[in-house]
């Protein structure tokens, strides 16, 4: 129970990194899951994209997201790692689960109001035209 | 004359700011009411990594948008908040701007 979290890594590695060695960063991750225990979900490479601001000399940076289950303990090694390797500029974690479920707890609610009794959307529409009125009346 | 431009004015006041302004225009519309962009297509979830939703929030400056501007509702500014702060870490949404 305690290890069944998800997380979310973003890493952005310096644009001069070779293929090799992104590929190599992303093969560590890999390993430390593997070792500690838990499950990369999914991995997308973003490529090289210009940053809002110079992280250093660089302008541009190559982002990679890696969606992974597991504990907290697994994602303090892995920012370990990354945090070490020079070639990462900046990375950040976030724990998503249970952002998503509220995300979907919200959409299935609204599923079920909006759903079989059609009249009911209409009535929640005239509640919150409350404020439309009071404003129209200042005016 | 100078009598005459007062009393004009001050009807012009009385009749409410709304009449000078709204000329024209259609008038009920001119002070639109502001709806939470994040209610109105019903996104739950808003992601940081989702820069084209995020940038309209953040104006040149680099600042997040007030809520008495954009008119997102409470709840998704706060969730609004925290995303353009996590893109912000990532270099994807700028700290400041000149």
């Amino acid at each position: 129970m305690s290890t069944s979290r998800q997380y979310e890594l973003v890493y952005i590695v310096s644009p001069d990194a070779t293929e090799q060695e992104i590929a190599d960063l992303h093969a560590q991750v890999e390993a430390i899951i593997a070792r500690i225990g838990g499950e990369l979900v999914k991995s997308e490479n973003w490529g090289r994209r210009k940053m809002a601001y110079e992280i250093g000399p660089h302008k541009e940076g190559v982002y990679v997201l890696e969606l992974i289950n597991g504990s907290g303990a697994l994602m303090k090694e892995i920012e370990r790692r990354l945090r070490v390797s020079e070639k990462v500029l900046r990375y950040l974690v976030v724990r998503v689960d249970e952002e998503l479920r509220a995300a979907e707890r919200t959409r299935s609610r609204r599923k079920v109001r909006t759903g079989p009794p059609a009249g009911e959307g209409e009535a929640i529409g005239t509640t919150t035209g409350g404020d439309d009125d009071r404003d129209e009346a200042e005016v | 004359m100078a009598d005459e431009q007062r009393r004009g004015g001050r009807g012009r006041a009385a009749r409410g700011g709304n009449a000078d302004k709204g000329t024209g225009q259609r008038r009920s519309l001119f002070r639109r009411r502001k709806v939470c962009k994040f209610c109105a297509e019903k996104i739950d979830y808003i992601d940081y990594k989702d820069v084209r939703m995020l940038m309209p929030f953040v104006p040149d400056r680099g600042k997040i948008l007030p809520r008495r501007i954009s008119g997102v509702c409470a709840p998704h500014q706060r969730a609004l908040q925290t995303a353009i702060k996590r893109a912000r870490q990532l270099a994807l949404v700028p700290y400041v701007a000149d």
